[in-house]
């Protein structure tokens, strides 16, 4: 399978426009602009948008806490993303979720989750949904290496083999969960714990789009088939700290500048592209000026947006009962 | 007395119970950090520093650092302290519970009960909880009446850090499980704190101030607000009693009866949400025993009947706080005999 | 200016950082005297009577009751006739203008220090630098360093002043052996031993007062002089409704009336006064230790005593105060005393003579140290 030239610049493109999301969060955290807990992306681009290319709005897929690169890249308007994470009344979910819980179901995108592991139950619900109604959709559960300890992943392992469900767990192992070390928390390894359920699974450079892109083919098509769930365990790592404002004395010393000069995801797309002449340098650097523009662009928008209000306080709580 | 913050309080009570029983053992998600990483150990002393330097003092074999399985460690620490340790787990966040609590309330809460009382399970949860601080819906819930409604838990609510030394002491050394809650705003909020180790008894409430026209009851860092909220009445010739039960479970009735009927006008504070919750049942407990008393009907003052947002613009809203308590405790002077 | 003299809020004790007027004793215009009782003040932790610092014509009332202000500010000015109207305005708005109320509302001020001596910890609060003779003063049963919160500063003027925490009391060792006088006695030797003092005047409240006297009698040459302010030991009476009430009472609606027994005025005692007891006997081993000092100072719920001949045998100069309303320990007990012992009696004063009549025992601890 090839990737055509558009989807080329489709994928680059979600790539930069995660990047400099993350990037001016980072500074608007810094400057004291951001309210409450914000976990960003950076670094981890092409698996979200490796997976995701593969996915359309039939498909569902769950997110972490870390949520903003699978919103983007499943397709979610970043402008109203930012709207949601300054809090305004016209994010994406109303201002009343913020980072940690920014949804968008119409596009697939099943939330962001403040709670470690509480998404791979609900991608095991969306592969049934897609199952039973035969819609060809199929499930994605993005699990960070800390969810990956969780009861609620394992039975979801098990729950989603035994019923046979389109889902795919990806587990993005960032080499850390807050301060600690998924060389020392992970018992066993991704691989033969998914082997354990019966899982076809692989192991996968996340800081390499297209090996992400192709693993990923393979399992979604797999699921799509019917022949039932699989586990990519993708190793990257985050340029940020677990939270903005960690401290991150955890890490080596120059363990993240390493990283940036010599597995940066974007640049190595870009370095694989401009060589194998795909696109050319030019066009890149437009797409990455069109993001850093748009970008821009969201984060005025989320500074003048409007706040929401007393009469918001007790909307959607429920359906159709007023307490 | 040397001024400490809620977080210093919290540590120095962990320290001093560590120091004084070998039993003690702490555990949870990068209470002490670091491990397996190539940079520093210690490097978080939980999310928000509570327990920094406990580790380097005490070791990872009592400071245990978890994966993220609450249910099993949140279990783990029931199972040994079923069988000699004495834990104390931290469920980092309360909201958290979902994903454990079969382990407290079925496990934990009953051993003694099912047992035929030849069990004890002196462990505790320490766990945050509260709005305020624009950590949105799954990190700001005020749970403490869940756990309230079990036979066999006990639950503590520190209002200052005084209280949160003393009560954590206490629970430490209490043989059934308590869960202990930590408000996360108020972790740099001083009062004196001695340096000495000391305990505050469970079920007994704390009355902060006396007054003769009304009785605010309150709960956690509600307490302070009714404090503010009474002292700035006072200036204008209302005089308040208020009340800090300081543990839900054991409640001190006896205290909260007498203050109620004392004054004869009640205001329940509680930031939890409305249904089912301390000021429900509290307000219950008054009108069932001294409904002749009263002169007025009892006010509560709750967070609404919805989950906290993230919106700051919302979540100030949704934060029962000074004013409304004022205007409650006015509401209820203007009316009965 | 010179001849205008300012009346500022005291500051009583280490915590306090401002004080509330409760009412004025005293009208704008009025002749008052140095030592007389012009307003009552209520702190966080006390209300008691102030005692005017200055005399002349009370000219000007610069806070009026019921306000509440920070330690060191213009409370009212006194000056003579001389002194014009423009000119204590004058003073009184330069004295405002140059307050620095921040500062003042921030505290700060001696703090008690913890050291170890003879491997227990002992907690106590140094007031003053000045040379010659030290004043230690003891507390009582119950009480701490703090309790000396009226006398220390004056004391202080120009010497040094230690006020102990006792073992088992305040911030001091909880240890207190067999919980008899000896333990403490032994407890203040070691102290001065650690400190380098070679001799001190003594100043004793209650069950300090024992003790101080125990030392003039034992270790005469260690003590300069002993002040006794109802000073336990003298006779076999004590009232032990208030012991025992002290230490079993934890809840402040029913320790309140055990500690309004110390004072002739039951208004005196502020919440905070009790909440302070309530934290102390919070302390690991607090109450254990005061349990153990009532079996081993008043087995039988009595007090062993001096023996006569130990008091006969003074040879350091000791004087003993008493409120004549004592309800803990008789006034009556005085009577023991040899002649050469100077004894003074308090009209309406209870068991705290150093609090409720702060000023003439200040006065009478200071003339005697003269
Ligand atoms: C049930 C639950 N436990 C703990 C937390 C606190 N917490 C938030 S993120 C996190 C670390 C998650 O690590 P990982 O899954 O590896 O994802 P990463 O942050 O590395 O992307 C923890 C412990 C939580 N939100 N929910």
């Amino acid at each position: 399978m090839q990737l055509s030239r558009d989807q080329l610049r489709a994928a680059y493109q979600r790539m930069c426009l995660i990047r400099n999301f993350e990037d001016s969060l980072h500074e608007e955290f810094s400057a004291g602009n951001i309210p409450g807990f914000v976990h960003l992306y950076a670094g981890e681009e092409a698996s979200g948008v490796g997976v995701c290319m593969h996915l359309d709005d039939r498909d569902a897929i769950a997110s972490t806490h870390r949520g903003h690169g699978h919103c983007i890249a499943k397709g979610c308007d970043p402008r109203a993303m930012m709207l949601e994470i300054f809090g305004k009344k016209d994010g994406l979910c109303g201002g009343k979720g913020g980072s940690m819980h920014i949804a968008d179901l119409s596009k697939g995108m099943m939330g962001a989750n403040g709670i470690v592991g509480g998404g791979p139950p609900l991608v095991c619900g969306a592969a049934l949904t897609a199952k039973t109604l035969k819609t060809g959709g199929v499930a994605i559960a993005f699990v960070g290496d800390g969810a990956s300890n969780q009861g609620t992943t394992f039975e979801s392992y098990n729950l989603a083999k035994v019923w046979n469900l389109p889902a795919v767990f990806v587990v993005e192992d960032n080499r850390y969960a807050e301060s600690t070390a998924s060389a020392w928390s992970v018992g066993g390894n991704q691989v033969d714990r998914a082997k354990g359920f019966g899982m076809p699974a692989q192991e996968v450079d996340g800081h390499d789009f297209f090996a992400v892109w192709e693993a990923a083919r393979q399992a979604i098509e797999r699921a799509r088939a019917g022949e039932g769930p699989s586990l990519l365990h993708v190793k990257l790592n985050r340029y940020y700290g677990h939270f903005e404002g960690d401290a991150i004395t955890y890490k080596g010393e120059g363990e993240i500048e390493q990283v940036k000069t010599e597995k940066d995801a974007l640049m190595l797309f870009k370095q694989r592209v401009t060589e194998t002449k795909l696109l050319d340098s030019e066009e890149l650097t437009v797409i990455e000026e069109e993001a850093k523009a748009a970008i821009a662009d969201c984060l005025a928008s989320a500074k003048a947006g409007a706040l929401p209000t007393e009469a918001d306080l007790m909307t959607d709580v429920y359906v159709d009962y007023k307490f | 007395m040397p001024m400490k913050s809620f977080r210093q309080a919290i540590n120095e009570a962990l320290r001093q119970e560590m120091e004084r029983d070998q039993r003690v053992v702490i555990m949870g998600e990068d209470i002490a950090g670091g491990l397996g990483a190539p940079g520093e150990d210690d490097a978080w002393g939980g999310p928000l520093g509570v327990t920094k330097g406990l580790m380097p003092q005490f070791g990872r074999n009592r400071v245990l650092d978890t994966p993220i399985t609450e249910s099993a460690f949140i279990g783990c620490a029931a199972g040994a302290a079923a069988t000699g340790l004495r834990p104390v787990a931290e469920l980092m966040f309360v909201d958290f519970m979902g994903v454990c609590f079969d382990q407290i309330f079925n496990q934990a809460a009953k051993f003694r009960y099912m047992f035929g009382g030849r069990a004890v399970t002196p462990m505790v949860v320490r766990t945050m909880y509260g709005a305020g601080f624009r950590a949105a819906s799954q990190h700001s819930q005020c749970l403490y009446p869940v756990f309230t409604h079990i036979p066999g838990l006990k639950v503590a609510i520190p209002s200052n850090a005084y209280e949160a030394k003393g009560l954590l002491a206490q629970s430490i050394r209490d043989d059934d499980p308590v869960i202990f809650f930590e408000h996360k705003v108020m972790y740099d909020d001083e009062v004196d704190v001695p340096d000495e180790p000391y305990t505050i008894p469970f079920g007994e409430a704390n009355v902060t101030r006396e007054g003769d026209d009304v009785t605010i009851i309150a709960f956690g860092r509600m307490v302070n607000f009714a404090n503010q909220a009474a002292d700035s009445l006072a200036a204008s010739g209302i005089s308040c009693t208020v009340v800090d039960p300081r543990t839900t479970s054991p409640l001190d009735k006896e205290t909260i009866l007498e203050t109620a009927s004392e004054t004869g006008r009640v205001v329940v504070i509680d930031e939890a949400h409305p249904r089912c919750n301390m000021a429900t049942d509290v307000s219950a407990l008054i009108c069932e025993n001294c409904f002749g008393d009263l002169k007025a009907p009892i006010k509560q003052v709750t967070g609404p009947h919805a989950p906290v947002p993230f919106s700051p613009a919302l979540e100030d809203l949704y934060v029962p706080g000074v004013p409304k308590i004022e205007a409650a405790v006015r509401e209820i002077m203007g009316k009965g005999h | 200016m010179s001849d205008i003299r300012p009346i500022v809020m005291p500051k009583w004790g280490l915590a306090m950082i401002e004080g509330t007027v409760v009412e004025w004793q005293v009208e704008e215009g009025a002749e008052v005297a140095a030592g007389q009782d012009i307003m009552e003040i209520e702190t966080s932790k006390i209300t008691n009577v102030f005692e005017s610092p200055v005399e002349g014509p009370l000219r000007k009332i610069v806070v009026a009751a019921g306000e509440t202000v920070p330690v060191g500010a213009l409370l009212a000015v006194c000056a003579p006739a001389s002194v014009g109207d423009d000119e204590v305005e004058a003073y009184v708005k330069d004295f405002l203008d140059n307050f620095d109320w921040d500062a003042a509302a921030g505290g700060g001020g001696p703090a008690p220090e913890t050291i170890e001596v003879g491997s227990k910890r002992m907690r106590f609060l140094k007031q003053g630098d000045g040379g010659g003779t030290p004043v230690i003063l003891i507390h009582g049963f119950g009480g701490d360093c703090l309790g000396w919160l009226f006398n220390q500063e004056a004391l202080a003027e120009g010497r040094t002043t230690y006020a102990l925490d006792l073992p088992g009391h305040g911030g001091s060792d909880k240890d207190v052996g067999a919980g008899k006088l000896g333990v403490m006695v032994q407890a203040v030797l070691a102290f001065m031993d650690d400190r380098g003092i070679a001799k001190a005047h003594l100043v004793g409240h209650s069950m300090g007062g024992a003790i101080a006297l125990a030392l003039a009698a034992e270790h005469a040459e260690r003590v300069a002089s002993a002040t006794l302010l109802a000073p336990a030991g003298l006779g076999r009476e004590i009232n032990m409704t208030f012991i025992n009430g002290f230490i079993e009472q934890k809840r402040s609606r029913k320790l309140r009336p055990i500690l309004e027994l110390l004072v002739a005025d039951p208004g005196t005692i502020t919440n905070d006064m009790v909440e302070e007891v309530i934290k102390f006997k919070r302390l690991d081993g607090a109450v254990e230790a005061l349990t153990k000092l009532r079996d081993g100072l008043f087995p039988g719920g009595e007090q062993e005593g001096f023996p006569a001949d130990l008091l006969a045998g003074l040879s350091v100069p000791v004087q003993a105060i008493w409120g004549e309303e004592d309800q803990i320990l008789p006034a009556a007990h005085a009577a023991v005393l040899p002649d050469s012992v100077k004894v003074s009696k308090l009209p309406a004063t209870g068991h705290l003579p150093h609090m409720e009549r702060a000023s003439e025992v200040n006065a009478a601890i200071l003339a005697f140290l003269a």
